[in-house]
């Protein structure tokens, strides 16, 4: 268990630089996940941290102690891979035992830990079969057997359930959550994946280009996203985001109509507004801020999904709890909660809130 | 059903066809076989006819005991074996480079080694002379074992390269985070997975050196040295042709390669999918 830390951290290739000015100071036993679109630098960020990959410039710690050029093998931290990467002519005892045959832990001592890892995974009756005689949840337990049979400072997912079918991915995140809260490991876990994101982590750090956008606990990312990207990022379905004219306490959309943001600071310099698709209210046709037609109606059980075509707007998706009796064709009213609205300065910057005592 | 009517057409146009190839490629051998074991006197007289009327194995005998064969056997042995454990080592060491590191000069070298692949042997065959003479290693099996090595080296690495290619990079890197330094991994992960590879490198250049005449005959012109291509040539003297033990010399000559194929086969056919297929 330790705290990790990462000061003025970039890394080049060549001349280019992938990852800039990386600063974050992971608390002992904190579940961090790296998110952002592909080519944004978290799994580069995340084998630096595994000391698969060097670090150009700045410094990176865990315990206090700098790690900068310490090799792979000295660092004592465990990956999980997204390719499993089990080796294939070791069965599933040897694989998950192979750390400690390296380290030439004492074979009981090494069979017991196996096997406790196994009866904790549910891989019991396995422990003969080669890898490839397992389904991928199975490939996907032995890697995190792996990992934790050794008990290290801190675990780094790569990806760990992006080969997995979507059943087997909310199993087994599951899983990982509650390996976590038994645990209570320093834990580093990078996907693309926002809802893995959201349901895993105690901070999510959401990356862009090479620069981290935000850090924040889940419900910060989503209520004060610092930015339009982290905006549009977190979130599903997507902000809504329109083009706005800034006014004083006030933005204007280009139709005309004006929408009270007293919860805003500075709302002269928006030029765009953001609104949740669960923050949007169909009403009676004049009674809302916005008039358009229903262009298509999803009814998920649970949720509708209702994509609006507001003339002078384009688009805006308006997400409502239960079933909403709307069908394509219909003329709406959007009532926009302004209270839950965010808005955007030229530079993307999201507008601060008033209520926050962010400094 | 039209596509089920025109299966078996055209899986007997497959057998037809590979037959055919078989035919072709497997009468040579059978031939070599045929006068082998046709007794002397029958071999002009009898002419073309498939199978001779008498058969015998005196040619085998003549071979085995009253030439010098066993000998020549012993040292193509030798200079194959060598060739293929030097060369494949080599080869190894550097394929396993060109896959997994990037370094100065990288391009450079494959690009060189390829232009010594596009020479014609004839070409060098000189100069090789020249430098095998003043180095003394004339008439010694070990000049033969260095100039094949230096020539199936450039192949085999590409070779090895495609296998080393073919073998996921998180498997090194899981074994490191396992704890082991990069040899360990090499030596407990990408060694066991890469057998295949080394099977068919070992195979390919140990056929290879056991086959080659050129280099053997320039450089090899003392009895004692010499591989089994060149003892094939004593079967022809000035006025004859010993037909039917130059053939049964060719026979047994077989054996060693055969075995060897069949020895390394299970590693030759899963080596040369596993290279294109990951997984």
């Amino acid at each position: 268990m330790a705290r990790i830390e990462l000061k003025d951290v970039v890394k080049c290739y060549g001349t280019v630089e992938v990852l800039r000015d990386i600063n974050l100071d992971i608390k002992d036993g904190e579940f961090i996940v790296l998110v952002g679109p592909s080519g944004c630098g978290k799994s580069t960020l995340l084998r630096m941290i595994a000391g698969l990959e060097p670090i150009s410039q700045g410094d990176f710690l865990i315990g206090g102690e700098r790690m900068n050029d310490v090799r792979p093998r000295d660092r004592d931290i465990a990956m999980v891979f997204q390719s499993y990467a089990l080796y294939p002519h070791m069965d599933v005892a040897r694989n998950m035992g192979f750390s400690m045959e390296i380290r030439k832990d004492p074979a009981n001592e090494r069979m017991s830990r196996v096997k406790q890892a196994a009866d904790t995974l549910g891989l019991t009756a396995l422990t003969e079969r080669l890898p490839k005689a397992l389904s991928g949840g199975q490939r996907q337990r032995v890697a995190m057997g792996r990992a934790i049979i050794r008990d290290p400072r801190a675990f780094l997912f790569d990806e760990p359930l992006s080969n997995l079918d979507a059943s087997l991915r909310v199993e087994m995140r599951l899983e990982i959550a509650r390996l976590h809260q038994k645990l209570g490991a320093t834990m580093i876990y990078v996907t693309h994946d926002q809802v893995e994101a959201l349901t895993l982590a105690d901070r999510i750090v959401v990356l862009n280009g090479g620069d981290i956008q935000q850090v924040g606990s889940p419900l910060e990312l989503y209520e004060r996203p610092a930015n339009k990207f982290v905006a549009q990022f977190i979130g599903s379905p997507t902000m809504n985001v329109v083009s706005v004219t800034g006014g004083k306490n006030k933005v204007t959309t280009a139709d005309g109509v004006a929408i009270a943001l007293p919860h805003l600071k500075g709302t002269e310099r928006a030029v765009e507004m953001g609104i949740r698709p669960e923050h949007i209210d169909v009403v009676d046709v004049n009674a809302g801020h916005l008039i358009g037609i229903a262009d298509v109606v999803e009814h998920l059980g649970s949720d509708t999904n209702i994509y609006v075509d507001v003339e002078g707007l384009g688009p805006i998706l308006v997400r409502k709890h239960g079933n909403i009796p709307a069908k394509t064709g219909d003329r709406l009213g959007l009532r926009i909660q302004s209270e839950n609205a965010h808005a955007f300065a030229a530079d993307g910057v999201a507008l601060r809130q008033t209520n926050t005592n962010e400094a | 059903m039209t596509v089920a009517r025109s299966k078996p057409i055209l899986t007997a146009g497959k057998y037809a066809a590979l037959l055919a190839y078989l035919t072709f490629a497997l009468f040579p051998l059978y031939w070599l076989l045929k006068i082998a074991i046709t007794p002397d006197q029958l071999i002009f007289s009898e002419g073309t006819t498939l199978w001779p009327s008498s058969l015998t194995l005196d040619n085998f005998r003549t071979v085995l005991f009253q030439t010098d064969f066993l000998y020549y056997f012993g040292n193509s042995l030798y200079v194959s074996l060598g060739t293929a454990a030097a060369t494949t080592l080599i080869a190894a060491g550097a394929g396993y480079a060109f896959s997994r590191f990037d370094f100065g000069g990288k391009k450079i070298i494959i690009a060189i080694m390829l232009i010594t692949q596009m020479f014609p042997l004839l070409m060098i065959i000189a100069p090789i002379y020249k430098m095998v003479a003043s180095l003394g290693l004339l008439n010694s099996l070990t000049s033969l074992i260095v100039v094949y090595t230096a020539f199936n080296i450039p192949f085999a690495t590409f070779l090895m390269q495609s296998f080393f290619d073919g073998i996921p990079k998180d498997l090194e890197e899981a074994a490191m985070m396992d704890g082991c330094s990069r040899f360990q991994a090499l030596r407990k992960v990408i060694f066991p997975l890469t057998l295949p590879g080394l099977g068919a490198t070992l195979g390919f250049v140990f056929t290879a050196a056991w086959s080659e005449l050129l280099f053997a005959l320039m450089l090899i012109s003392k009895n004692e040295a010499m591989t089994f291509p060149v003892g094939l040539l004593t079967f022809v003297s000035k006025f004859s042709v010993d037909w039917g033990q130059m053939m049964a010399a060719g026979v047994l000559a077989l054996i060693p390669s055969c075995l060897f194929f069949i020895f390394i086969q299970r590693y030759l056919v899963q080596g040369l999918t596993s290279g294109a297929v990951k997984g």
